[in-house]
């Protein structure tokens, strides 16, 4: 059951910390979209006619797309693509797009779930992020978007702003609990570099993310979600009974995804994929009939990394079973072995066959997986 | 024997001593012109690269003049400060020198010791004027410091261009008729001066020597005078571009022996090969058992290639007898070699032809001298490795090697110089003036002061202009400590030092300050301190981590990611455990790159 990623490689200006593919400049919207939908009908094969459980627009911005277009899309993707009844159809959107005619059109056309960027309810963190949109659009788009029936609603929030107290972010966190929204997801700010806000760190203008109130907010998450009946199903990741995303989910089960648009990436379970980041070159290759992707297939060592680099991000944990099915004995053993000196700091939990990272372990995901990894 | 002619070339790096090399190959029909590969006389790749020739080589050509028929015998040398003994000898089986200097950047450093070794072995020096198609060429004023330094005629400098061929011939009218005939007697027991060996895989060591009386027959039975090993001449010839066989070489002639000879060390430069059935009564003066100067651990990167480093360094040690080793063990980095070095240079080629060669990654500790101590108890003990050191409450006193480094700069230099050379502890015992605006300086330093970075710093205070050689002179005593590093409480052996009381402080800030940029943060905080015996001189701390966790890791994320992490993996394979902390193989090698 394939899911599908469109992306909208456009933005309305950009976002101090974003490394994202996108383009400020709006004139090729069109001519974009028309080159995304020969990619979307020239990889039907890809599908193998299994029928489609969840189509996301990301970006970029996607609601700076007119709804007809969207329409457009989403038209040709159930011609083609056999998009279930229910399919989760998820729209990326920023709050000052937002208004009540857009989201009744969005609405219409059978969009059912939007991710809502609002990043943060404080105006000093909007602006330090150079972010499009107010405070009070971000509390007053979410109530619009419910009175225009979207009940499936997740916000995204930032932490780790240079400036934001901890007290700040626990406001921030009551406030999205106001809202009644069922999923959030919530990121530490990343200073990626090449990013205007690394450019600000480096001269000073920016002070670095501080790591010890990083750390102590990440925890604060956890505690306060957790107490509004919120599962964290993903590091990043917090969702209501019922309302855990299914697309990204898919991303964190190694199922297949077909990545359309410049930048997208795509897995067919073997094979990695992705299209060129570079919107001009993209649509000329489309049009001109030449390969305009690069791909990797993955070595079982790989597979591998990737599973247990994945697995242990979600509550679901890393299955020793699935490891030894898919693997072998040999890494089950190999991945216990590494494993050893976390599961004796306690940053790694076993239950059965089934690890997981503890609280304090999930801050420290990455140098984990790293360390179990095969190389 | 009246029409051989053999001699060598004294020249500084990049002074164009290979192109007229191949010149003259050239010229003299001894390689055609299609044949001809640039440098054909470097053929080791890392020589090439570096434009230096390491190892010498010799080559023989033939040249009329005047209706003679004339045999020169080119021997190439080493032009680096590391390989001195070795050009000792080749200046030895030679009775002339070209004297090769840039028309650009005038005598240097190196050139000068050369010479000097040339004229005390009473060699016919030619000067000769090189690179004088250069713009920045200033031959009148390089000619004036020629003539100054050989008290020779100014007509007598050859001037030439390696690049247009401009001057060749005139060198080789000049060889024929200023270099003298070699001396020595036909009928003389055999006395060959060996100056040069390699290895050849499929035939052993080649010996390179220069017949001094007497002659070799192939098929005779031959001892090395030095070594008393007897072999068998399997095969002797004379040395072309390729190995050309002969019956006998004769005296005076300079020629090659295959005796089946498999290890390297057997044959030493220096020594004197003689007929078994009619042995010399007398060595040839001048041999010396060439020793280390600098000392280093060699280590594999991962413990698992002990073995096959060992393997490795037999092997390279078959064509490198310079290079001397033996096992040990260190606590932080397991089981290794102390190498014995040439100097800094000679120890990077070893690391670097390991790495090449035989694809062994490998971990150099921080080089050190050989240092003498002496017990209470009147026990003398050689310090190859500061772990040598005697314990405070047994060690008398310590010695250390010093040398006489000459320095040849731009006056504008002299002070940067004289200061960098007083703060590596030296005295400077004379200061000339070679002309208006270059000064010879000549210091007495400590050996183990100029092992780490004083090249490189000469080089850059002195923007280039500042050449520098050294020969040692004595061992002194001195105030010598053993700076110990410590992470989280535990000693690492492999980052202790044997330093001057006097800078000790310094030093070990400086170290400290450079493994906590070199060790990457971990769970908890490591604290690195350096210290003399009990006492802490010098503490940083690294943090430790608190939040190592990507946000976001969504479809395009994900292979990023993995090949991030999968990096990560890979260098942390690579790191040493010292007690609970990952150190990085860079930070053992931290303190050559300090400031």
């Amino acid at each position: 059951m394939p899911g599908i990623y469109i992306h909208i490689p456009f933005c309305k200006q950009a976002c101090h910390y974003c490394d994202f593919h996108f383009s400020t400049s709006q004139k090729m919207v069109v001519p974009m979209l028309r080159a995304m939908q020969k990619e979307i009908t020239g990889r039907l094969q890809e599908s193998a006619n299994e029928e489609t459980a969840t189509v996301y627009f990301g970006g970029g911005t996607p609601s700076l797309v007119p709804p007809d277009e969207l329409a457009r899309m989403l038209g040709l993707l159930r011609e083609n693509y056999r998009v279930q009844e229910d399919a989760e159809i998820t729209l990326e959107a920023n709050p000052d797009d937002l208004n009540d005619v857009y989201l009744r059109r969005l609405k219409e056309i059978g969009i059912n779930r939007l991710s809502i960027g609002i990043q943060s309810f404080r105006e000093q963190d909007l602006a330090l992020m150079n972010r499009v949109h107010t405070a009070g659009e971000a509390l007053d788009c979410v109530k619009r978007a419910q009175a225009a029936g979207f009940g499936n609603i997740t916000i995204d929030l930032i932490y780790g702003i240079p400036g934001l107290e901890n007290a700040d972010w626990k406001k921030n966190l009551e406030t999205a609990f106001g809202l009644q929204v069922p999923h959030i997801s919530s990121y530490c700010l990343t200073v990626e570099p090449r990013t205007a806000l690394a450019h600000f760190v480096q001269t000073g203008k920016v002070k670095p993310v501080d790591e010890q109130l990083a750390s102590q907010q990440f925890r604060i998450l956890m505690q306060r979600m957790n107490e509004n009946g919120f599962a964290h199903y993903e590091i990043s990741n917090f969702a209501k009974p019922g309302f855990l995303s299914r697309h990204n989910s898919s991303y964190w089960s190694g199922e297949k995804y077909i990545g359309i648009g410049p930048s997208a990436h795509s897995f067919d379970g073997k094979k990695r994929r992705w299209n060129l980041a570079n919107n001009a070159q993209y649509a000329a290759k489309i049009q001109s009939g030449e390969t305009y992707w690069e791909e990797e297939t993955l070595t079982p060592a790989q597979r591998y990394n990737e599973y247990v680099m994945i697995s242990l991000r979600t509550s679901r944990g890393c299955d020793l079973q699935q490891i030894e099915k898919n693997f072998g004995a040999e890494k089950r053993d190999y991945l216990l072995g590494e494993a050893a000196p976390y599961l004796l700091s306690g940053d790694l939990l076993r239950e059965e066959n089934i690890l997981r990272l503890s609280e304090q372990g999930k801050l420290l995901a990455d140098r984990i997986a790293s360390d179990l990894f095969i190389v | 024997m009246q029409h051989i002619r053999n001699f060598c070339i004294i020249a500084h790096i990049d002074h164009g001593k290979s192109t007229l090399a191949d010149r003259l190959l050239q010229a003299t029909k001894t390689i055609s012109d299609r044949d001809m590969e640039d440098q054909v006389l470097d053929d080791m790749d890392l020589e090439k690269e570096r434009g230096i020739t390491i190892k010498s080589h010799a080559i023989q050509m033939n040249y009329e003049h005047n209706g003679k028929k004339y045999v020169f015998n080119l021997i190439d040398t080493p032009g680096h400060v590391d390989f001195s003994y070795e050009v000792s000898r080749s200046i030895a089986s030679c009775e002339g020198a070209l004297l090769i200097v840039d028309a650009a950047q005038g005598i240097q450093a190196q050139t000068i010791s050369n010479l000097y070794l040339a004229l005390g072995n009473d060699l016919e020096i030619i000067p000769v004027l090189n690179k004088i198609d250069l713009p920045s060429a200033e031959p009148e004023v390089v000619k004036d410091q020629i003539v100054d330094l050989l008290g020779c005629k100014r007509e007598e400098i050859i001037s030439a261009s390696g690049k247009t061929g401009l001057g060749v011939e005139s060198i080789l009218e000049a060889i024929c008729e200023r270099i003298p005939p070699p001396k020595g007697d036909p009928a003389a027991p055999l006395q060959a001066l060996i100056f040069d060996s390699v290895f050849n895989s499929f035939r052993g060591i080649i010996a390179y020597y220069k017949v001094i009386n007497g002659e070799i027959h192939k098929g005779e039975k031959v001892k090395f005078f030095n070594t008393g090993h007897e072999y068998n001449a399997d095969e002797v010839g004379i040395l072309r571009l390729s190995l050309e066989p002969r019956d006998v070489v004769s005296t005076g002639d300079v020629g090659y022996i295959i005796s089946g000879i498999k290890d390297a060390r057997e044959v030493k430069v220096g020594d004197t090969i003689t007929s078994s059935a009619r042995p010399c009564e007398k060595g040839i003066q001048g041999f010396e058992d060439v020793k280390p100067m600098v000392f280093a651990g060699i280590y594999p990167v991962d413990t698992d290639d002990f073995e096959e480093l060992r393997y490795s360094m037999e092997k390279l040690q078959l064509n490198d007898a310079s290079l001397t080793w033996e096992p040990e063990a260190s606590a932080a980095l397991g089981f290794g070699f102390r190498c014995g070095f040439l100097g800094m240079l000679h120890m990077e080629i070893v690391q670097e032809r390991l790495e090449r060669e035989f694809n062994m990654t490998v971990i150099t500790t921080v080089p050190n001298v050989s240092y003498i101590a002496h017990t209470t108890k009147g026990e003398v003990i050689h310090m190859n490795n500061p772990s040598d050191m005697p314990i405070a409450t047994m060690l008398d006193f310590i010695e250390e090697p010093y040398i006489k480094a000459n320095i040849i700069t731009k006056t504008e230099f002299v002070g940067a110089v004289i200061k960098l050379c007083m703060d590596k502890r030296g005295t400077i015992v004379n200061q000339s003036y070679l002309t208006t605006d270059r000064v010879e300086l000549v210091f007495e330093l400590p050996l183990g002061e100029i092992v780490f970075d004083f090249y490189d710093k000469l080089k850059s205070i002195s923007k280039g202009y500042a050449s520098f050689d050294y020969t040692p002179i004595d061992y002194r005593q001195s105030d010598l400590v053993k700076l110990d590093i410590l992470i989280n409480s535990e000693q690492v052996d492999a980052l202790s030092a044997l330093i001057h009381r006097s800078r000790a402080h310094e030093f070990g800030k400086k170290i400290c300050e450079k493994l906590k940029e070199l060790i990457p943060r971990q769970q908890f905080q490591i604290a690195i301190q350096a210290a003399i015996g009990a006492k802490i001189v010098a503490r940083e701390n690294i943090s430790a981590i608190r939040k190592d966790v990507t946000a976001k890791c969504y479809g395009g994320d994900i292979s990023r990611k993995r090949k991030l992490l999968e990096k990560q993996k890979e260098g942390k394979k690579r790191m040493r455990q010292i007690g609970s902390v990952e150190v990085p193989q860079s930070a053992f090698m931290a303190v050559l790159k300090l400031d």
